[in-house]
């Protein structure tokens, strides 16, 4: 996919002015000075099925995506938002209230406003329920790339893995294992303002683990930077109703989407002190140090499974359960 | 996995500390042994992938060669078969299978392939799933059923349950134990012991290889699916071959008896008859292949519907195909980075052979975890 888009969009349509980030760097968002400050700017297309799932919808999701890949760039103070929705004709009018709850929800647990949007309809049909863009712009005094890793340091990670995707894939499929299975989806950036006033500017590569989860983050992060990262799988947080329904399913909770952490680079002294910082925040309570970047095996991910030790490496396509 | 609310007892079977002991013994074994490679064969795509997945492989003794049989069901389902399940969904029947078969490369297409061309082809979890989901319409509804003696256990309790009219299955079942012989059989096997899979033999019983044992001379262990569970089976057989002996051994006696599961034999003989068949890549396999009775014809969808090959035949197959060596890597004689295709040509996103295509499959296993790189300690 990262291939793909590369190929047909990014080589033709890049350029950024002057020392900015852009399409090229493929990171989270884009970032071009202004003044003493960076103005970051992401957007994101939001599609989901089912549109409702436990633990959230399409309209959180939306703001959450957004508001994180600026979070991911260090820009936590989110300026504004857009909102764009295409809905399919028919769609019914609760449910586009209760998204539109969502969204407001969501954007005061942000500390974040839609200032504009736009609506169509299209045919029943021609699009599947509802599409909703999102773009945010921030200002950000420093930013922090997800290429800045250097052997020696340390990945903290959020909090658990595989909550997002095992609810969402559990209701698609119609799995009777909900359970306890909800999505993690939730704006990060108050713990991320958290985690950068504690670290400043030992905090130096981040990285939201969204589709393809930690294991495909991790492998960007490594080849970005050129460096190896070491996972100690037994450190990795899991809930056991992930780890339970993973299992059942045959699916590795490494490449399960998720919509609620991050990955935070950070130099080896200050390491403990951002992670407390994490673990002071609700959302960072089960944040962990989880991985060591090394300069051996540049650009590849090895897994510690605590009985030996393999390449990860990163998904493709959707994981489908197995059969047995 | 630091998650305090873990529960232990499923992490049992998960400790390091008891790995890296179990580990040591490997060792120790082949050191007494004292040749090299000793090599066991495996016949579990569950087991290939607890092995990868732990990096069980990165920590073995550089003396033993655990190979990879020929056990991940959708990678020996044969071209034919799957051509079947495209050629009704493409005739317009809703197919409904298990995920890993949507990918599978038939002759021409995969199921995948049908659905993007507007074939209503869904993926379900369970017989009863798919069961489920006939019950919501009228139209017919085929289950593209494959894998081997315990899934086919789950479709045979389905059927006997009863289900709705507009529901048939399309059996690419297979059963185990005889291509055990026919691999055991074949010239260039170096293979010195059989890991048989536990969850099978939770079925069929370990009692089910006694014969072999006899017949062939080569030990068999049964074992489970967590890490400790394989690197136990193989210590015992390890143990075996440095004693020479020559027997059935069950290292997973939480879940396996002798006489295995009655109720569920009697289940899988009531729906099923073992008849010949090819398995993809390896061999014709006498009584490899589950068929439903005659007393099953109703919902038979080979009697049901005329399936129409011809149709799909009428293309020639991909010239890279005729290069896959996958039946070689399910028959342990091949790894599979002796294939040219490998990495480069096949790929899990469009893979020729169908060791790539399912998570089970050896190729697609070592694409993902790296086979036995050196990776440091």
């Amino acid at each position: 996919m990262r291939a793909l888009i590369k190929e047909i969009f990014v080589d033709r349509l890049d350029g950024v002015p002057g020392p900015g980030i852009g399409l090229s760097a493929m990171d989270d968002g884009a970032a071009i000075p202004l003044g003493d400050q960076w103005l970051v700017i992401t957007t994101d297309s939001h599609v989901i099925s089912p549109i409702f799932f436990p633990g959230g919808d399409i309209g959180r999701l939306a703001v959450a995506g957004t508001v994180n890949d600026l979070a991911m760039m260090g820009a936590t103070e989110v300026l504004a938002l857009t909102c764009a929705v295409v809905v399919e004709e028919g769609f019914a009018r609760a449910d586009l209230e209760r998204v539109s709850e969502s969204i407001e929800i969501a954007c005061r647990e942000a500390n974040a406003r839609i200032l504009t949007g736009d609506t169509k309809v299209m045919g029943r049909g021609e699009i599947d329920g509802l599409v909703l863009n999102t773009t945010g712009v921030a200002l950000a005094r420093r930013v922090v790339p997800d290429s800045g890793l250097h052997p020696g340091d340390l990945i903290i990670l959020t909090g658990t893995i595989g909550d997002h995707g095992l609810a969402v894939m559990a209701r698609r499929h119609e799995l009777a294992l909900e359970g306890d299975l909800r999505s993690d989806v939730a704006p990060l950036n108050g713990l991320i303002r958290q985690a950068l006033d504690a670290g400043a500017d030992a905090v130096v590569a981040m990285k939201d683990p969204t589709r393809g989860g930690v294991a495909s983050a991790l492998c960007e992060m490594a080849q970005k930077a050129g460096v190896g990262i070491v996972l100690d799988g037994p450190s990795v947080p899991m809930n056991e109703a992930v780890r339970a329904a993973a299992e059942l399913l045959g699916i590795d909770p490494l490449i399960v989407a998720n919509e609620g952490k991050a990955l935070i680079g950070v130099r080896a002294e200050a390491a403990q002190r951002v992670l407390l910082a994490l673990k002071s925040h609700p959302l960072g309570r089960n944040a962990a140090i989880v991985g060591t970047c090394t300069a051996e095996r540049p650009g590849r991910v090895v897994l510690d499974t605590g009985f030996g030790r393999r390449l990860l490496s990163e998904p493709e396509g959707e994981p489908l359960p197995r059969i047995c | 996995m630091a998650d305090s609310r873990l529960n232990d007892r499923a992490l049992e079977f998960r400790d390091p500390k008891r790995g890296r002991e179990l580990t040591a013994l490997l060792g120790r074994l082949c050191d007494a042994i004292g040749r090299a490679p000793i090599s066991v064969m495996h016949v579990c795509g569950s087991h290939e992938q607890a092995i990868a997945r732990f990096g069980l492989r990165a920590s073995f003794p550089r003396a033993l060669n655990v190979i990879m049989g020929p056990g991940c069901p959708v990678c020996v389902t044969d071209l034919p078969e799957v051509d079947e399940a495209v050629a009704l969904a493409l005739s317009g029947v809703r197919i409904a299978t298990y995920g890993d078969m949507l990918r599978v490369p038939g002759t021409v297409k995969s199921l995948a392939d049908a659905r993007a061309e507007g074939a209503h082809v869904e993926v379900v979890y369970s017989v009863a799933q798919a069961v489920e989901s006939a019950r919501r319409s009228e139209q017919e509804l085929v289950f593209f059923a494959s894998g081997f003696e315990t899934t086919a256990v789950a479709t045979a309790a389905a059927l006997l349950a009863g289900t709705p009219p507009n529901f048939s299955v399309l059996s690419a079942h297979k059963y185990i134990p005889p291509v055990m012989e026919i691999v055991a059989e074949m010239p260039e096997t170096r293979v010195e012991g059989f890991l048989a899979a536990g969850h099978a033999a939770a079925i069929t019983g370990w009692g089910v290889f006694e014969r072999f044992v006899e017949r062939h001379a080569i030990p068999v262990v049964v074992a489970g699916f967590e890490p400790l569970d394989i690197l136990a089976g193989l210590a015992s057989m390890l143990e075996l071959i440095r004693d020479r002996r020559v027997e059935v051994v069950n290292a997973f006696p939480r879940c396996v008896t002798r006489e295995g599961n009655r109720k569920a034999q009697e289940a899988l003989w009531r729906v099923f008859r073992p008849i010949g068949g090819r398995w993809r890549g390896i061999a014709h396999v006498p009584n490899g292949n589950l068929r439903l009775r005659d007393e099953w014809a109703q919902v038979d969808a080979r009697r049901r519907f005329k399936i129409d090959l011809a149709g799909l035949w009428s293309y020639a197959p991909p010239r890279s195909a005729a290069q896959c060596i996958c039946g070689d890597i399910m028959a342990g004689i091949a790894a599979p980075t002796d294939c040219p295709l490998f990495g480069t040509k096949c790929l899990p996103d469009q893979p020729v052979g169908a060791c790539m295509v399912s998570s089970e499959g050896s190729c697609r296993i070592w694409l993902e975890y790296g086979g036995r790189p050196d990776l440091g300690t």
